[in-house]
């Protein structure tokens, strides 16, 4: 096996987080979470950012950490919860409620899949004083699963549908998950990207272009699309 | 004569083989990437998927949470007899998605395009898709499910024969790239390639491509297999692996199938299955029996049309001329 394992840090952390312990979160340490998150993605969003709804609970007394996810997951025949697998939903969609989100709830802590723009962590999560940490591979649904150890309770099921609805999940040893960004909004995925452009031009060298072109929102392959 | 109970109970068995089980040949590929490959990061997201599918078969529980699209693709022998017909056999797929989606449970992830209406049960119009093929002197029955994501890692484009193989590595790395970022397509993945046809028929090839061939798989013609191999060594020649971290592993393996299309155009279509490449077939035979099987064999000679009867046909005419 390939060595990577072995070097990168691990840590693992109690949500809600304590804020003083993001400070010692490096982008590419490896995190595992215990004690309680939530779930939020469009729908929990849209309700309370846009349409003004109350958080069916005081999210600051449940959890500073959102997690951008909706579980496979069943109701039971006793009214119980099932939950499967746990993964992720990509992160850049909703950028443009997380300003109020986290002025609103008191979240720290966002988990997700792909992070987000350089710009979102600038203008966003460094003055939230928040993290972000994705999940891996992506599709680590069944080590997630495993680190869920009940559904806590679970609000909006009717309205919004298992996939939108809002999860209180308790964690024991929830991960792997990376820092992507840390408090001076650093990303681990902008690294990647600038080690990846300084390959493109010479991918492409001698290939010619197609006689059509197409329209397009950028035509630099350095550009990031999120 | 298949009865219709036996279809339903293969599909539900399936849905579960699918989200649970890693088909082995992509396992063992993302084995021999994960030993070859020297990015810390990618290396590290690589050994975690291969925990993760240990894991998912420990516990009986889905790899990845999205469920993707699931969907069904039924091979009909030309002599196979079906109690209630091809409606029987629809129903009984729709049956299955819906239990299975309880049971397993897997995430209910089919809703209207507009309103968001969710049946939560993964099914509704035109899910699941069920397509089809046939093949003859056969009196089996094959089932195969493919869940797979949807929202990143596929695209289209027309390109002119005078692009040529430039275009089509062009395009093949424009969509590798835009993609690859943030490991949005869910890399390494099985990538199909579809050239030719119409528009619709170039799609569904290359779908089809990465759905439905094994790592290791190669076409048939020689020259299609060589284009094949090219164009996985390219993709892993960009620096990104898994998680768009820098590495290579980023093309499990490349899968091209081609239709014949019109004398002006080479259509092109580029499609990346999951990290967790999602699929499971079942053979039912004519006496009851059913075999389980991740390898879906769904492109057969017949399937390709490309040994019909040419010969006969230039005979016809020569004889009719």
């Amino acid at each position: 096996m390939a060595s990577g394992k072995r070097t990168l840090e691990t840590i693992r952390l109690n949500a809600p987080v304590d804020p003083s312990r993001l400070a010692d979160l490096q982008i590419g340490t490896v995190v595992y979470l215990d004690g309680v998150l939530y779930t939020g993605r469009e729908g929990v969003y849209k309700r309370i950012i846009e349409d003004g709804e109350t958080p069916p609970v005081p999210l600051e007394a449940i959890s500073n950490v959102n997690f951008h996810c909706s579980p496979a997951a069943a109701v039971d025949d006793h009214g119980g919860y099932k939950i499967g697998g746990v993964t992720a939903t990509a992160s850049f969609r909703f950028a443009k409620w997380l300003p109020q989100w986290f002025a609103q709830t008191g979240c720290k802590v966002i988990i997700g899949k792909g992070g987000m723009s350089s710009a979102d962590y600038r203008e966003i999560f460094v003055p939230a004083g928040a993290v972000y940490l994705t999940t891996v591979g992506y599709g680590t649904g069944a080590l997630l699963g495993r680190g869920i150890k009940a559904v806590q309770s679970v609000y909006w099921l009717e309205e919004l549908g298992i996939a939108q609805a809002m999860w209180v999940l308790r964690l024991e040893n929830f991960g792997p998950l990376l820092v992507e960004s840390d408090l001076q909004g650093n990303s681990l995925f902008e690294q990647a990207n600038a080690h990846i452009n300084r390959n493109i031009e010479q991918l492409y060298a001698g290939l010619k272009a197609p006689a059509l072109g197409r329209f397009g929102e950028t035509v630099d392959k350095k550009d990031e699309l999120v | 004569m298949i009865a219709t109970e036996l279809i339903e109970e293969a599909a539900y068995n399936l849905m579960f083989n699918a989200s649970i089980r890693i088909p082995s040949d992509y396992e063992n590929g993302v084995i021999g990437m994960a030993e070859n490959e020297q990015g810390e990061l990618s290396a590290f997201v690589l050994e975690s998927m291969l925990q993760n599918w240990q894991a998912a078969r420990e516990d009986n529980r889905p790899m990845c949470a999205d469920t993707g699209l699931p969907r069904f693709y039924v091979k009909a022998g030309n002599e196979a007899q079906l109690a209630g017909g091809f409606v029987a056999l629809e129903e009984a797929l729709r049956s299955a998605t819906a239990r299975a989606t309880h049971d397993v449970p897997l995430r209910p992830n089919r809703v209207h395009p507009l309103t968001r209406q969710d049946n939560n049960n993964n099914v509704g119009i035109r899910a699941p898709e069920i397509d089809y093929s046939f093949e003859p002197a056969a009196d089996w029955l094959e089932l195969t499910t493919v869940h797979k994501g949807g929202l990143f890692g596929t695209d289209y484009r027309m390109l002119f024969p005078g692009d040529g193989i430039d275009g089509i590595k062009r395009f093949f790395l424009d969509t590798m790239i835009a993609f690859g970022k943030r490991g949005l397509a869910c890399q390494p993945a099985i990538v199909g390639v579809g050239l030719g046809g119409s528009k619709d028929t170039c799609m569904v090839l290359g779908k089809q491509a990465a759905c439905l061939r094994v790592v290791g798989d190669r076409n048939p013609d020689p020259e299609i297999a060589q284009l094949e191999e090219e164009l996985k060594e390219l993709g892993n020649r960009i620096g990104m692996g898994a998680m768009g971290f820098a590495g290579t592993s980023m093309v499990l393996d490349c899968h091209i199938e081609v239709g014949y299309t019109h004398t002006g155009g080479m259509p092109m279509s580029v499609h990346s299955f999951c990290l967790s490449s999602r699929r499971a077939t079942a053979r039912i035979l004519a006496d009851g029996r059913v075999q389980y099987r991740s390898d879906p064999r769904w492109f057969t000679d017949f399937m390709r049309r490309n040994s019909l009867s040419w010969q006969a046909a230039n005979e016809h005419l020569k004889q009719s001329g």
